[in-house]
């Protein structure tokens, strides 16, 4: 850095600089943020029938948080996100790092068949995923039902996909099922990066199996598990396509799986005879926008600080 | 297919030099399962009589469609000639002038004023779509089934059950094939299916509109009485059973009833293995006059944004002619031209379905009206609330009184 | 000398749950393949038997080759996302090198300008990014897609390499530099292989939702000639919703290319997620 700024000093203007950063700002810029600027200019406004557009500053957002039709929909689709989000923590994050540690095991045969056949799911699209888990869990096929017949617990299945109290469990286990890939190859990767004198110095102080996992390798892959949950945060908070393609844009049943990302589309672009509101949608993805910012503001300034400090 | 894609492809590319008579007009649509019997049949016929002007189909998936073809249009991308879905939908886009003003096109004069209702302004005075099509809802069933179980067709409401009964009782047929996983199968396929016997077809709907009735009425609370005991009958997990599981319970035998629209009359009989029939919502009471939901469901518009202005509306005044109303009908068995040119349909089926014009009075679906204006929106609450009933989270009752509730918070003349 | 102690039942217990979640990951795909080969009533009535001579129907095939475009939709995908990968990567990676190896005023501002993007959806923008391209007569065209997922996928690619960059020794980067090579040299030479690892995860994250978005195809690219391969498999399944035969031959057509283009890359893949790590 020092030599850095000592070149910056000699040169009379660091082109460089500009070289490297023109092109990405330049269309990220035109293409991502001059059109999301003026989809979140919309909040502030409303349009007559015939579609001239007025200012009114904050009623968009009073409306959101205060009337009641708005509001009930808001916070409903906010916990079912929450709700989203935990269970992939919970779930996800726990089986990556299991099946990666598995895959991690020296000399284990047959990890890149392993590795390779777990991770088709995230190659698929949610058109294919969401009519297969949709037949798959059909009460009309009985397929689930046949499997648990299978080892003995039929009595468990249910048409769990309409059911208010396990639809929306049912599509989060769907997602992490899709993704579970992306984070065992990143701890993987992770599980890899330790140096071998780690396990070798630990090994003769005698932690070794599980011990040496969780006292020693698991502290050590945090950061990793850090980057995989902010990722997935927002990756929750933006989701959409599968509860739209299973569940269709009114997230039954009786709006039980609605999140964010469908209510905000069924605002924005209407559903059957609503129409859309541009701007209430937008008011909504504003919204969105700023319980985003907050989870990423947290993470960065709490969980990831602590971990550098942690890490070296 | 591939004839349109190399059309495209060397179009896209300039290459074909079209000559400057030939006007080339793109028809946006959500029918796409109707794609072939358009590329097929329709427009063949069209082009026979103009061929200076070509035309394609160009469908979008219906769940997209008003989402897709509301952002085109914003970016001035949609094709020439605009499908219509009824009502409000169509309004809003012709009060932000996307749609071109029809009133006083000669062949407006072929339809009657229900028709032309769906697409024209609130006071009747402006008319923008030309009405294609409506469908009628019913029930079918398998003829097979009902002669094995030797059961008559019923026409009330307590012979509909002692028939439902009855089909349970024999074992080897589900007796009504209907899930509420996609919700509106509850609403159209079935609360105002069989809903216009008890609110007395358009006499109901109007009254709600000019807020003489409530959905608090005993007229709206019954049939979801109705509904909420289908419960019984439906196949074990019917919360889940899909749109397309339901279709497939009634084609490949396994149910014996299945509450309709007339658009499945053509695929059902490519799909089923047996002989199948209509009958009509059952009333109420022996003797009490008939209702069923016959609804406005297609017109065609144009964009105004189109810079093929004549060549289109030649295509739209072609789609308003006795001609058109023919073809479509018997291409499209199911779909009921609006056209008050008498037809004559080849599918005996789709026959059955239109006699019940003779017989019983015709109506609209109660939210599309004017009703289904405001926020929350009566049609998407129906939805929910129907699937709810069904699904037994609601009783019927409280079902009437959260539609009224979310209708009185914004429509004015519901608020006393 | 670790193998040794190794247990053999830890080993299995490993193989066991391992095959266990393989064949909860390749079920559904499995599903859909063997169900794509059979008529429609052995579909639903035996829909986890595989094929039998009586059973065996090709007809699904038959109505996909006649309607669909797959091979067209196919090389649409692949053009789409292998550019707009290029893009995100090389343009991604000189952003993320000046924001980690540069200090000048903004710095910190332009990082998290730059991370703004990964923090809401631009399906959002639609409107307005659809004004934009018939306004510069992009539409219809695979460029639309290509600029919109380039300038979608950068942020996320930023966001992480430049954190990856930081990492990157400063010895050997002052070592370049006395040695008098240009910034363009060390950016190339010097730190864009030792991220490698980096590029990879963020190939993947970037590459997957390009591949299966479903919006902008509709709306920037809906004609038949720019169709994508997931938009094309949406349409094919509106149009034949009741025929299963169909969809699920679409459905089948539509993983096959896919997955047999990941077992010829999956190593190039995973070599390249892992290779900071395996030395």
């Amino acid at each position: 850095m020092q030599h850095a700024r000592a070149a910056a000093r000699r040169k009379p203007f660091p082109w460089h600089v500009v070289v490297f950063l023109a092109p990405a700002v330049l269309i990220y810029t035109a293409v991502m943020i001059y059109p999301l600027a003026e989809t979140l200019r919309l909040s502030f406004f409303d349009r007559t029938d015939e579609g001239a557009r007025f200012w009114v500053g904050l009623v968009n957002f009073e409306r959101l948080f205060l009337d009641p039709h708005w509001a009930d929909q808001f916070w409903n689709a906010l916990a079912n996100n929450f709700y989203f989000f935990v269970v992939h923590m919970a779930v996800q994050n726990p089986i990556g790092v299991l099946l990666a540690a598995l895959l991690s095991m020296t000399h284990l045969p047959g990890r890149t068949f392993y590795r390779t056949a777990i991770f088709v799911p995230a190659m698929l699209s949610v058109v294919i995923i969401g009519f297969a888990w949709k037949l798959i869990l059909s009460p009309i096929w009985g397929v689930s039902e046949t499997l648990l017949g299978l080892v003995g617990l039929d009595f468990l299945f249910g048409p769990w996909l309409g059911k208010e109290g396990s639809a929306l469990t049912t599509l989060a286990l769907i997602s992490v099922w899709q993704y579970v890939g992306i984070p065992m190859m990143l701890i993987y990767a992770a599980l890899l990066a330790i140096p071998e004198d780690i396990s070798e110095a630990a090994d003769l102080d005698g932690v070794r199996g599980m011990a040496l996992f969780f006292k020693v390798k698991l502290p050590l892959i945090w950061p990793t598990i850090g980057i995989i949950s902010i990722l997935t945060f927002i990756g929750n908070f933006n989701a959409f396509d599968l509860i739209y393609a299973v569940q269709g844009a009114l997230a039954g049943p009786n709006f039980s799986t609605d999140i964010l990302g469908t209510f905000l589309y069924r605002t924005f672009f209407g559903h059957q005879l609503e129409l859309g509101d541009p701007h209430m949608g937008a008011t909504i993805a504003t919204a969105m926008f700023l319980i985003i910012l907050v989870g990423v503001m947290a993470y960065l300034w709490g969980v990831q600080r602590r971990m550098r400090r942690y890490q070296f | 297919m591939r004839t349109t894609s190399t059309a495209a492809i060397a179009l896209s590319i300039g290459l074909i030099a079209t000559s400057a008579s030939a006007a080339e007009l793109v028809i946006e649509s959500w029918r796409n399962d109707d794609i072939t019997i358009w590329q097929d049949t329709i427009l063949p016929a069209f082009h026979a009589q103009h061929p200076d002007i070509q035309v394609t189909f160009q469908p979008t998936a219906p769940a997209e469609y008003n989402a897709a073809l509301n952002a085109k249009l914003d970016g001035g991308t949609a094709g020439d000639i605009i499908t219509c879905r009824p009502f409000d939908a169509s309004l809003e886009m012709f009060k932000r002038g996307h749609l071109v003003d029809l009133t006083g096109m000669e062949e407006l004069g072929n339809f009657p004023e229900t028709a032309l209702a769906a697409w024209s302004t609130d006071d009747g005075s402006q008319t923008f779509c030309v009405p294609m099509a409506s469908v009628i809802h019913g029930f079918m069933y398998n003829k097979d089934a009902f002669a094995e179980l030797g059961l008559e067709v019923p026409t009330t409401e307590e012979e509909f059950f002692a028939v439902l009964d009855a089909i349970k009782a024999g074992g080897s047929y589900e007796p009504l094939a209907m899930g509420t996983a996609d919700q509106w199968e509850a609403a159209t396929m079935g609360y105002t299916n069989i809903g216009p016997n008890y609110w007395q077809g358009e006499e109901g709907r109007k009254a709600l509109i000019a807020g003489e009735a409530k959905l608090t009425d005993e007229a709206y609370v019954a049939p979801f009485r109705t509904i909420a005991r289908w419960a019984d009958y439906l196949p074990s997990g019917f919360e889940a059973q899909s749109y397309p599981d339901s279709q497939n319970l009634f084609t490949l035998g396994r149910a014996a009833i299945y509450p309709t629209g007339s658009w499945e009359i053509s695929p059902f009989q490519r799909d089923a293995f047996f002989e199948m029939g209509a009958f009509k919502p059952p009333v109420p009471n022996a003797g009490d006059p008939c209702f069923i939901s016959d609804h406005v469901d297609i017109g065609m518009g144009i964009n105004k944004a189109s810079p093929n202005q004549e060549a289109a509306r030649t295509f739209v005044e072609w789609v308003g002619s006795a001609e058109f109303a023919e073809l479509y009908s018997n291409a499209l068995p199911g779909f009921f031209s609006l056209s008050s040119h008498p037809i004559t349909l080849e599918d005996p089926l789709a026959q059955e379905f239109i006699d019940w014009r003779n017989e019983c009075s015709s109506s609209i679906r109660l939210a599309h009206q004017i009703l289904s204006r405001g926020t929350p929106n009566l049609w998407n609450d129906m939805w929910v609330t129907s699937a709810n009933v069904v699904n037994g989270v609601v009783t019927p009752e409280e079902a009437g009184a959260h539609l009224q509730e979310g209708l009185a918070s914004w429509y004015a003349p519901q608020q006393n | 000398m670790n193998r040794a102690r190794r247990s053999l039942t830890a080993e299995a217990a490993a193989h066991a749950i391992l095959i266990a979640y393989t064949i909860i990951a390749l079920f559904p795909v499995v599903l859909i393949l063997i169900n794509s080969f059979k008529d429609r009533r052995a579909i639903f009535q035996a829909p986890m038997a595989p094929p039998t001579p009586e059973s065996l129907s090709l007809i699904g095939y038959a109505t996909v080759l006649e309607q669909g475009n797959f091979a067209l939709y196919f090389m649409n995908s692949l053009t789409v996302t292998v550019l707009a990968l290029v893009l995100v990567l090389l343009l991604g990676a000189m952003a993320a090198f000046a924001l980690a190896e540069y200090r000048f005023f903004g710095n910190a501002l332009m990082g998290l300008y730059l991370a703004i993007g990964i923090m809401i959806p631009i399906r959002l923008g639609t409107v307005g990014i659809l004004e934009m391209m018939v306004a510069t007569g992009l539409v219809n065209t695979r460029t639309a897609l290509v600029l919109v997922y380039t300038a979608n996928g950068l942020p996320l690619c930023v966001f992480i390499l430049s954190e990856f960059m930081r990492n990157v020794s400063k010895d050997l980067k002052d070592a370049a530099r006395i040695d008098g090579l240009s910034e363009y040299t060390i950016f190339f030479r010097i730190v864009l292989p030792l991220v490698r690892p980096a590029m990879a995860t963020v190939a993947v994250f970037t590459m997957i939702p390009i591949w299966n978005d479903l919006w902008f195809p509709l709306i920037l690219a809906p004609g038949e000639a720019v169709k994508t391969i997931t938009l094309g498999t949406q349409v094919f399944i509106g149009q034949f919703v009741t025929n299963w035969n169909a969809v699920l031959a679409g459905l089948a057509l539509a993983i096959l290319p896919v997955l047999a283009l990941y077992l010829v890359f999956s190593r190039q893949l995973i070599r390249g997620i892992t290779s900071g790590a395996v030395k």
